[in-house]
Parts: C-alpha cells; structure tokens; sequence
C-alpha cells in the first residue's frame, strides 16, 4: 500500500513532539529578580544561614517571595527589583565577609517541569547584559619569576660553600631562549659550582660557556618545566580570578581557559567595569622594607647617586624615599587582609594577617628593628600591548610606590595594620587584591565586551520581532504558493522551530543575538526540504502520474537532493563552530541545529501528516 | 499558486557566454575595489575602542566632540547611532595607547558634562593581538570550508562538480566582499559568520542543481550535454526561485526590524543569496560543462541513493 507510514513512526513523532514541547516551555515562564548568597571561603551555607537571611529581610520589612537552600546555595526571590536592590544591601551588611551576595535572575520554571530538568534556554551577554573580558596571562613572566628565584637561591648556596663567582644574572637569548648565567674568574671555580648545582637541582641543564678569559656557566630551565611553569601560572591566575570575581558578587559568572595563555571571564548583569577592570586586572603585591633615616632621598633623586645598598623610591603622597635593598618580608606569606578605620586617626587602614612561618620572619626583622622607620612598598605589575609601527609589542611595567612609612613600634607578628591610604575605597581595593592573592603572573584586559541591561533587551525584542515577522512571511507565503501542501509545510516549520529551542534549551547552549540571526535564517532555508518534494511532486502530476505515486515518488526522489544539500550546508557551519568565538559560535550552533532538525521535521514530519490526509484512499486531486 | 505555469524552457546555456562576461567583470570590480579601498575592516579586526551611550534627550554631537577633546582624545569619532539620543564613539587603536581603560576614562568624562544620567549601552574593546588574530583565523576558517566542501562534493559526486561548486562559491564570496569594499560597509565579525552562510546557502543551491544534473545525465538518452544542462536548470528553476523567495522574506525582516548590531550580517546575506541564486545557475552548471562532462563520466558503477530511497 502507498503512502502508509507504520504506527511506530507516527508515535515517534508524536514522542518527538510531546518532549519537544516539555522542554521549550519553561521559556515561557520569565524570570523573577533574586539574590544568591553563596558561600566564599570557609563558610557553610546551610539551613542557619538561611534562617539569619530570612531574619535580616523580616527585620529590615523587605518582603520577598519565596527563599530556598538548594546546592549550597540560597535564592531569594523578589517581585520587583527595588526590593532585589534593598535587599542586597542588607543581606550583604549582614552577613559580613565570606559569604557572596549576587544578583541574578531566576527562572520561574515549575516545579514538575525542574524535576524533568527543563531549563530555559541561557542568554547570552548580548541578551541579557554584561560584561565579557578576555584576559591573557604574560605566562613567560612566570618563567622570569622563576629564573629570579633561582639566581638568588644560587647566589645563597654559592656564598654558603665559598665559591668566588663575579657576577649572577638572568641571560636572555634569541627565541625565547633564557637562562641563569654566572660568570666566573677560573674554570675551577666554575667546576666547583656546577658540582654543587648539578647535585643540588638535577632538573636544571648546566652548560659552559667561554667567551675571552671569562668562564661562563649558563643554567637553563628543562623545556618542560617551562611548560609546566606556564600551564601552573595560567591555573593559579584561573584560581585567582574566581577568588576577585566572587569579592565582586556576581551570580553565574564565567570564567574559562581558553587556549595557552588566555582566559574568558564573563560576568553577567555587571554594570560598574571600572571596577572590575580594577578588580581583575591588577597584580599587586606588597613588600616590607626598613628605611634609611641618614641620606637625603630628594638629593639622590636629584643627582641621581644612590648611595650603596640603598634604592630609591617613589612615594604615593609625592616625594621620594630610600629604603634598603633587603627586603624585610614579602606580601607572599599574607593570608588575609581587610580593610577598616584606624580607632585611633580614623583613616583607612588595612589589616594583614600572616602566615605562620611569615609571623616568625616578621617578628624577628621588626624585634632587632624596634624604633626604626619602615616602609611598605605597594607593587602592581602590569602587562600591555601597545601597537609600534603597526606590531603589537608587549611591555611589561612595574610600579613601585612607597604607600606608607611608620616607626615600628614594637615587635610585629602575626596581625597587623597599614594606614596612610588615600580612601577607604581605596583600602577595601587594596585589602582585597592583597586577600584574593597575588597572580603568578601578570595579566592584561585584551578584549572586553560590555552590553547594558538596555541594549540586552532591545537585542532580545528585536529578535524576537525578526523571528515572528520572518517566520510569518515564510507562512504565508507557503500556503498561497502550495496551498494544502503548503499548510503541511507550515506545521513542520513550527514543529522545527519548538524542537530548536528544546534542542537549545536541553543542551542549555548559550543563545546569543547571532545565535537569533541563525534561527530565523533555518526558517526561510528549513522550508526548501518542502519546496523541493512538493515540486517534484508537481513535476511527477505534469508527466501524468497518479496523485498518491506522485506522492511517493516525489519524497523518494527530493530526498538524496535534501541529504546532500544540507551535509553540505552543515560542513560550512561546523566549520564557523570550530574557528568562531562567542556569539559567532551561538549562530553555528542554532544554524546546526536548525539544519539537523528541519530534516527531520521536513521529510518525516510532513510525510506523516500528508500520509494521514491522503494515504489510503483513492486520490483524484492534490492540493498542491 | 505557481511560478511557471507551465514547464519553462528557457535556454540558459546559450547565454553563459554573456552570463561569464558578466560574471568576470563584477569579479575584476571587486577585486579591483578591493586592493585599491580594501574593506572598511569593523573593531573585531582592527582593535580599538568603542562606546555606545544612551542619553535621555537629543544630544549635541559638537558638545560631545569637544569633552572628548579636552579629554584626551582628538582622534576620536563621535556619531549618532540609530536615534538622536544614542551616540557611538569609536576610538582607533593607537601608537603607544592601546588598553582597556580608555573606554572608563571616556565615559568617566562624558558623564561629567552631562546633568543627566548618561547610560551605558556597550562598550567594546578590542586588544591589536586579537585583531590580527581573527583576520587570519577568519581567512583560515573560509579555506577550510572550502576544502571540506570541494572534498564532500568530489566524493559524492565527481571532481569536475566540485571545482563547478567551488567556483560558483569563490565567485559568491568574492562579489559580496567586493560589494562591501565598494560601499564601504562595515565588515566585522557577523558580517565574517554571514560569509560564511552565504558559502553554506550557494552550495546548497549548486548541490540541487547538480543533483539533477546528474539525474538527468543518467536517464536522458538524447541531447547534448548541453541540452541535458538546459533541461536540469529548468527543472529546478522554480524550487531554486521559491528557496530564494523565502530566505530572502526572512533576511528581509532582519534587516528591517532585528537591529543595528545585525544590519551588516542581513545585508550579506541578502547580496549573498542573490548572487548566490544566480551564480548557483551560470557559474556552476557553466563550469561544469567548460570541463567538458559527458554522459559516460556520470554513468553509475553502482546505483547511488538506491538505499537512501525508502527512507521517507
């Protein structure tokens, strides 16, 4: 018999279909304003917490509508954002540090549709607002780093075992090639040290080098180590930026390797990027140093002569300084720091907590150092890549500041406090940077996309305009043209259209506007499966051929055509996947997408309905 | 409703003479205007900063121009953007400047001349290492596609259908990049994802005809290549029209209500399924019969789609 499907097809349809329309709804739901507090560091989030927020909300008559622990996690929902806003403030104030407070929006799925794990489908940032930054890590600074800490552990075991070397320094060669070197005055010198070291770090690969009648010895760092030390200082950067951008409060934030030396930080419903570009961006680290009291800074900055193991300095306030070339302590063995007012001046201060091993280092320096000036030196590293001649050249700056200058007092341990900061914003900045840890690495800002809450949802209206109005037109259009077939076209079409945004909601694949672009470009194209059979099977009626053989034969012949046009089709949009970043890749993947599913829908889908209306019966006329 | 009432037999193989004289001119302009203008390259490819506001009211470009002046940057371009009340601001990479904070200080600067709240509606910033980058990445991406393409259609069906498709497509891309240089469009990273459509949709057009091509090459006992070509063009001619009708229905909404920021993908788009409709037509199935196909290179070892057939 032609034209008849078996039952498995029409209830694999009808399956298709049913799940199909499950998983599209919960886009139909909108979302309300909530709060997330989750938390930070070494704090719980449980059933107390959420009483405690339950508490400050009832106290502070913020009324909300529905608060819910779930993952470690608390929402609280609002009606309106006014009471989002307020209530943040409070929550935040309340709570105090370790707990992150974020903003978001919660999808009103039901709940029988969550426990199916329906979710809408998830907005991208040129949808729903924010910002995306794209930072790359200077990862061969790390290598630097690491060549450092070498030539002043050789520098300590060389002087430990008297051996006389001339000079220890860091050798940069052509491609990337660097090294320690030391320079020696006799080969038996020489010979004596690369016993030591060659005993002492067997990763190191120890070369001689002579050049007139000086004995040079350059240690190199094993290629993999290098790689190694670049991968590490990548993830301790990853670490890091999730540490800032939980200071910061966001609600889903992003943050992603991407490549060698780049990371993706995407912060949804950020508003204030000054800030988290400070926040972000900046490597800083503080260093200790006992300062000279017997030369004057300003002459030496003058003249330029700096007197013996001394090294001059800017000060913030304006003014120099010389402090000595020991370092007292680094910002290393901080573990925490927060900000706060001094009881006694009332200007911002910043106290500092050490570390264990820090606190005895520290208490030893400032306890032979009682009565003497110190000086806290405030370092932020920074990368940028500047465009000379038309290349991109990327410099490496280092900023040294005297940011403050105190008698010690009496001997220092574990707790103590800086003042002399320009602002308390200025000292919950520094507390925080000093907190969320020094970056391996310094890291530079090399893009930054930002789209505000406005031009989010003009993107969102106009998408949705484009996709009603376009799909409409195709509507239309068809069932003038092909009339009862037409009409059969249309339903596959809508069919489509809700399998695409289940497809993209199952897969809680990111929509962008692109990703929209690529919707509605699968409906005009989703149609030609159809054009292509229903012509056919006009053809087919032209050479005389009964209505349901024309039928038959007309999906037969259209569909190796379809195959082949749409792999053809998909090859082009796998390829833009695979090169494409953000919102190009949304469109690879809704033209994919729509690409494998209009097959479906088109060929099966239509085949079905015109199978139900014809199939079966004597035929003498198609609507066609 | 139909386009042809009846079988058209039109004789477009007779043209392509005219079709390829055609074809080779708008090919030399957009070369031509394409290594004298080059393309007027969006901030994804060159880098750059760029910042669009909204304002409560109609805003005074020269008030804006001077803040940025005064501000620190003479370089910078300031226009209306859609409306009156949104300006977009653009500031070009430069020597020595070039980091992510130019886009805080500018908008530090414009809030502080304006008494009224000055929102933010994008801010973008592109580093001069990404730039470069995706210049290159995208020239890859569109060879790589093609080379996927030309191995696709060689497999299914013969290596002189997929150098006919691969031209019909380098003729596609190129005319609409030359249209871009020509008008000085914007090109900029969805303008590159449209190009690539434009590639995935004529191939697509190319394959049907092609398609029957061979069909027809396989069942007709007479006629010429040629005339086999003619017949197979006229065949499709109608679904070729109709596909194009409806792509170009809902590229037109696009263009008209889906926004500034997908203005230059629509506009590809569109050029690309025109030229992509008409070349899918002449410079394919021309290729195709200038490297000489014949019935017995078409002839079937064995019968393609004989599975496939049963499917529906």
């Amino acid at each position: 018999m032609l034209n008849q499907y078996p039952a498995w097809k029409y209830l694999l349809l009808i399956v298709v279909l049913g799940a199909s329309t499950l998983y599209a709804l919960p886009n139909l739901y909108g979302e309300d304003p909530a709060l997330q507090v989750s938390s930070s560091r070494n704090t719980a989030v449980d059933i107390s917490t959420q009483e405690k927020v339950r508490t400050l909300l009832q106290d502070a008559n913020v009324s909300f509508n529905s608060i819910l622990l779930a993952d470690e996690q608390i929402l609280v929902r609002f009606s309106d954002t006014e009471a989002q806003l307020t209530a943040k403030d409070v929550v935040k104030e309340g709570l105090g540090r370790g707990y992150v407070v974020a903003l978001n929006l919660a999808p009103r799925t039901p709940d029988w549709l969550r426990a199916m794990n329906a979710a809408p489908m998830y907005l991208g940032l040129d949808l729903r607002g924010g910002v995306h930054f794209l930072m790359e890590v200077d990862v061969d600074a790390a290598v630097h780093q690491a060549e450092e800490r070498y030539i002043s552990d050789f520098r300590g075991l060389l002087r430990e075992n008297k051996v006389r070397y001339v000079k220890i320094g860091r050798y940069v060669g052509k491609d990337g090639d660097s090294a320690v070197e030391v320079k020696f005055r006799s080969a038996e010198a020489r010979d004596k040290a690369e016993r030591l070291l060659e005993r002492e770090y067997p990763d190191l690969s120890i070369d001689d080098e002579d050049r007139g009648d000086a004995y040079f010895m350059l240690a190199r760092l094993e290629e993999q180590e290098k790689r190694e030390t670049r991968k590490l200082a990548l993830k301790q950067n990853i670490t890091t930026l999730r540490n800032r951008v939980n200071e910061l409060g966001v609600a889903e934030p992003v943050i992603q390797q991407q490549g060698d030396e780049r990371i993706v930080v995407q912060l949804p419903g950020v508003q204030d990027t000054a800030r988290a570009k400070e926040i972000l961006g900046a490597t800083a680290t503080l260093e200790f140093r006992l300062t000279d009291e017997t030369h004057d800074a300003e002459e030496a900055a003058r003249t330029g002569r700096i007197p013996a193991g001394l090294k001059l300095y800017t000060q913030r306030e304006g003014g120099h300084a010389l402090l000595k070339n020991r370092v007292m302590l680094t910002g290393d063995y901080i573990i925490d720091a927060s900000s706060g007012l001094d009881q006694q001046s009332g200007s911002p201060a910043v106290y500092i907590t050490l570390d264990g091993k820090g606190a005895s280092i520290f208490s030893k320096v400032t306890g032979e150092n009682v009565k003497k000036l110190m000086s806290v030196v405030f370092i932020e590293r920074k990368t940028e890549t500047r465009l000379v001649d038309g290349v991109p050249v990327k410099t490496r700056r280092t900023v040294e500041e005297v940011i403050n200058t105190a008698r010690i007092q009496e001997q220092l341990s574990k707790r103590f406090q800086i003042t002399g900061l320009d602002s308390t914003k200025e000292a919950h900045n520094l507390a925080l940077l000093l907190r969320a840890g020094a970056l391996a690495a310094p890291i530079e800002i090399i893009e930054e996309r930002t789209i505000g809450p406005s031009l989010g949802q003009d993107n969102i209206d106009q998408g949705f305009a484009s996709v009603v109005i376009g799909f409409v037109l195709v509507l239309v259009f068809m069932a003038v043209w092909y009339r009862g077939f037409g009409l059969v076209a249309n339903m596959a079409l809508a069919f489509n259209l809700v399998v695409i945004i289940a497809v993209l909601s199952m897969l809680q694949a990111t929509l962008t506007l692109p990703g929209i672009a690529g919707i509605v470009l699968t409906v005009g194209m989703a149609v030609d499966a159809n054009v292509l059979i229903f012509e056919r099977i006009r053809e087919e009626l032209r050479n005389g051929i009964s209505p349901q053989a024309a039928i038959n034969s007309g999906y037969a012949k259209a569909f190796s055509t379809i195959a082949d046009a749409n792999i053809t089709t998909l090859i082009a949009a796998l390829v833009l996947f695979g090169f494409g970043t953000g919102p190009i890749k949304g469109f690879a993947i809704t033209l994919s997408i729509g690409i494998i599913t209009s097959m479906f829908t088109a060929i099966v889908g239509t085949r079905a309905v015109v199978n139900l209306v014809y199939g079966n019966r004597r035929v003498e006329k198609l609507s066609i | 409703m139909q386009l042809f009432k009846k079988p058209t037999t039109f004789d477009f193989m007779s043209k392509r003479t005219m079709a390829v004289t055609f074809s080779a001119l708008l090919i030399l302009i957009s070369i031509g205007s394409l290594a004298t203008r080059g393309l007027n390259f969006g901030l994804d490819f060159t880098g750059g900063t760029l910042i669009e506001l909204g304002y409560s009211h109609p805003v005074d470009l020269t008030i804006v121009r001077s803040t940025l002046e005064s501000s620190g940057f003479p370089e910078a371009v300031a226009q209306h953007f859609g409306t009156t009340k949104d300006i977009l601001v653009r500031i070009a990479p430069q020597e020595g400047k070039s980091n992510a904070d130019i886009s805080t200080t500018v908008m530090t600067a414009l809030r502080s001349v304006e008494e009224d709240k000055v929102e933010m509606r994008r801010v973008e910033f592109v580093g001069p290492q990404v730039g470069e980058e995706l210049t290159n990445d995208g020239g890859l991406a569109m060879i790589y596609a093609l080379i996927g393409i030309l191995i696709y259609v060689g497999f299914r069906f013969e290596y002189r259908f997929a150098i006919g498709s691969v031209a019909a497509l380098v003729h596609d891309v190129v005319i609409t990049l030359g249209a871009f240089s020509l008008f000085q469009l914007s090109f900029d990273l969805t303008v590159l994802a449209a190009i690539l459509a434009v590639i995935g949709y004529s191939l697509n057009d190319t394959i049907v005809v092609f398609d029957r091509i061979r069909e027809n090459f396989r069942k007709m006992r007479k006629g010429t290549s040629v005339d086999i070509v003619n017949a197979s063009l006229n065949q499709t001619l109608s679904r070729t029209m109709m596909t194009s009708i409806t792509t170009l229905l809902v590229l037109l909404a696009l263009f008209a209500v889906g926004g500034e920021l997908i203005h230059g993908f629509a506009t590809a788009l569109i050029i690309g399924v025109v030229v992509g409709t008409y070349s899918s037509i002449y410079v394919a199935s021309a290729s195709v019969l200038s490297l000489g196909i014949s019935k017995e290179d078409l002839m079937p070892v064995e019968k393609e789609g004989e599975d496939l057939d049963h499917i529906p």
